[in-house]
């Protein structure tokens, strides 16, 4: 069977191959060669404008160009600095980061290194949250074999250069993945952000200079110093090179991690990466970007993926979650699931984020519910707005998005809700009504006996009945009437 | 462990790991097996699967290399377990359950017989690209 190769695995080009657990494995395909090269024969300006000029972007959505970050950190004057890898991983649907570091830890340890290397830190510091045991276990096991081989430690390869690598551990709180916050948190106080400048690049870890990055781009680094900046950025479209994982998820057959050269479609990775919608179902959107991001209509399929499409279009890049929805999921539901999770994880230092966020569930919860109208819309358009424009960090500024991307393209699906009073996806159940057809039912009280609170009521071998201030619309009669009797509006 | 002094020393014990373990299509290096082992691999059961095999490895007294590996991003179809015999492109096996580990072994690894549950690899690596 001839199968058209889609993907491309540069982040993910160890995991599936290499025993995690051996450094060997990682040695015999090249780990460490490239923090040999930089060691050997490249000066740290040099390898910075290797990184400049491959085009990579940091991977954990912000977009921000990595070598830049360096260059920045490396010309703050400091006695210390710190290399930070930012672990913690906190979409729902979202697994990149963690797959990474099971299958290929060396590929990050080697980064961070070279990362010490150009902007003259001897320390990094790795922030996972506590539930990956299986991560920092094998990144243990990881480092402490490229300590034996002198691969991490004092003196590298005779380099002179020392960098060794200590793990601090998160307790999984999404603004954590915020850096300042991230930094707050690694220093034992609450994870919360402060405002940006000063900018961790200037002052960060103990108010050091820090420079922090994602898993999936310090995966990337080793491939771009072996293969060429060259290489590297004939890869994807003009602003956005290189590839990107995303974990790939929802109403679709081939659920799992996929790995796509940036500019690849919507299209392809649903229909030929990922197999199409379950069952054949129609397709409705795909959420990108997680509790920051937006989700996008059949209109975006053929969008290229990149950091600028996405934004364009609405979403964002974000960490790589991507969740596949169809004709069955109610996109008000879908705004307010995202909203519930911000909830959770707003840290509640600033009150636009606190309060604006719970004031966003409630409105689009009178709106599932069928208490909704149309001057509510509007009044989630103003508040998201005012949310975006004065949260302190990027978790507020962001959340409204799933609101906003829902309305402007379902627009039809929230006024559904609010002026018909019916959900055109038939999940808001307060919205829901079943009745019974009297021309069509036997009266054989299947529906009556399966009612879990009694709603049913009739005589044998009559038609039935349903008391709809009864009714919790669980949709048992429906499932058990063998005579297509009951309805559902 | 001594510890690896230059870069040209790192190159040297690349040269020797690939040396042991055999060049991967080399007909005389012994029959490979991975295993997915990443958190959806062993949420989906691969701790057992990655013993029955060695177990029935042992039992047959088939000179194999089992080892454990991270996800190969197929997660639909976990576990996962990739068989390469000297020689031939690896094979990817997915929904492997007791019985079709014990296949594996039996049939395709034995009598060299086609067995259903293949995964078609859709990815280019690194080294596929120019």
């Amino acid at each position: 069977m001839t199968v058209l190769k889609k993907q491309v695995r540069i982040a993910l080009r160890n995991c599936g191959v290499i025993d995690p657990e051996q450094i060997e494995d990682a040695i015999a395909c090249d780990a460490y060669f490239a923090l040999g090269k930089c060691l050997t024969t490249y000066s740290p300006d040099e390898v910075i404008s290797e990184i400049k000029t491959s085009g990579l972007r940091g991977r954990g959505g912000g977009g921000f160009p990595t070598g830049l970050k360096w260059e920045i950190t490396k010309n703050v004057e400091s006695d210390q600095k710190y290399v930070v890898c930012n672990a913690d991983e906190g979409d729902p649907g979202a697994f990149m980061d963690r797959s990474i570091l099971e299958g290929d830890p060396h590929s990050v340890l080697e980064a961070m290194a070279i990362c010490g290397y150009c902007i003259g830190a001897n320390t990094g510091l790795i922030y996972i949250r506590a539930e990956y045991p299986l991560a920092i276990q094998r990144l243990k096991i990881a480092i402490k074999q490229a300590e034996e081989y002198g691969l991490l430690g004092d003196d590298i390869l005779g380099s002179g250069f020392d960098f060794k690598i200590e793990m601090r551990y998160g307790a999984g709180a999404f603004v954590c993945g915020e850096e300042t916050a991230l930094i707050h948190s690694m220093e034992g106080l609450r994870g919360e952000p402060t405002v940006k400048p000063p900018f961790p690049s200037v002052s960060g870890y103990l108010g050091k200079p820090t420079n922090v990055n994602n898993v999936e781009t310090f995966a990337n680094i080793p491939v771009i110093i072996n293969k060429g900046a060259k290489w590297f950025s004939r890869i994807g479209t003009e602003k956005s090179k290189g590839t990107k994982v995303f974990a790939l998820a929802g109403k679709i057959n081939n659920v799992g991690l996929i790995e796509v050269p940036m500019g690849t479609t919507l299209r392809e990775v649903v229909y030929e990466i990922g197999g199409g919608i379950v069952n054949g179902k129609k397709f409705k959107s795909v959420q990108t970007g997680g509790p920051s991001g937006g989700c996008l209509t059949k209109d975006f399929l053929d969008t290229p993926i990149d950091y600028d499409n996405l934004v364009a279009a609405g979403s964002m890049m974000g960490s790589g979650g991507m969740i596949v929805m169809d004709e069955d999921d109610c996109m008000v539901s879908i705004a307010k699931f995202y909203l519930e999770f911000t909830l959770e994880e707003s840290c509640g230092k600033c009150n636009p984020c606190r309060i604006g966020n719970k004031r966003l569930h409630e409105i689009l919860t009178k709106i599932t519910e069928g208490n909704g109208t149309v001057e509510d819309i509007e009044r989630l358009k103003e508040l998201s707005d005012v949310i975006k424009d004065t949260s302190l960090c990027g978790l507020g500024q962001s959340s409204p998005n799933p609101v906003l991307s829902t309305i402007a393209n379902f627009e039809d699906e929230y006024m559904a809700h609010v002026k018909e009073g019916k959900c055109p996806a038939g999940q808001c159940k307060s919205l829901l009504r079943y009745d019974i057809v009297e021309d069509l039912c036997t009266g054989c009280t299947l529906c009556f006996r399966n009612c879990p609170v009694g709603a049913i009521t009739g005589e044998r071998r009559l038609p039935h009945f349903i008391d709809q201030s009864l009714c919790i619309k669980c949709g048992v009669c429906f499932e058990k009437c063998k005579f297509d009797a009951i309805t559902l509006t | 462990m001594t510890k690896i002094k230059s870069f040209d020393e790192l190159r040297k014990i690349k040269a020797k790991i690939i040396k042991t373990s055999g060049e991967a299509n080399s007909p005389n290096s012994l029959i490979k097996i991975k295993v997915g082992m990443a958190t959806c691999g062993i949420a989906s059961g691969a701790g057992e699967i990655m013993q029955v095999l060695v177990e029935e490895c042992e039992r047959q007294a088939i000179d194999v290399t089992i080892k454990q590996t991270g996800c190969l991003g197929y997660c639909y179809a976990e576990p996962m377990v990739e068989v390469q015999i000297p020689g031939a492109e690896p094979v990817v096996f997915g929904y492997v359950d007791k019985n079709r580990a014990l296949e594996i072994i039996g049939k395709f690894i034995l009598q060299r017989k086609p067995i259903e549950g293949v995964i078609p690899v859709s990815f280019k690596t690194i080294n596929e690209l120019n």
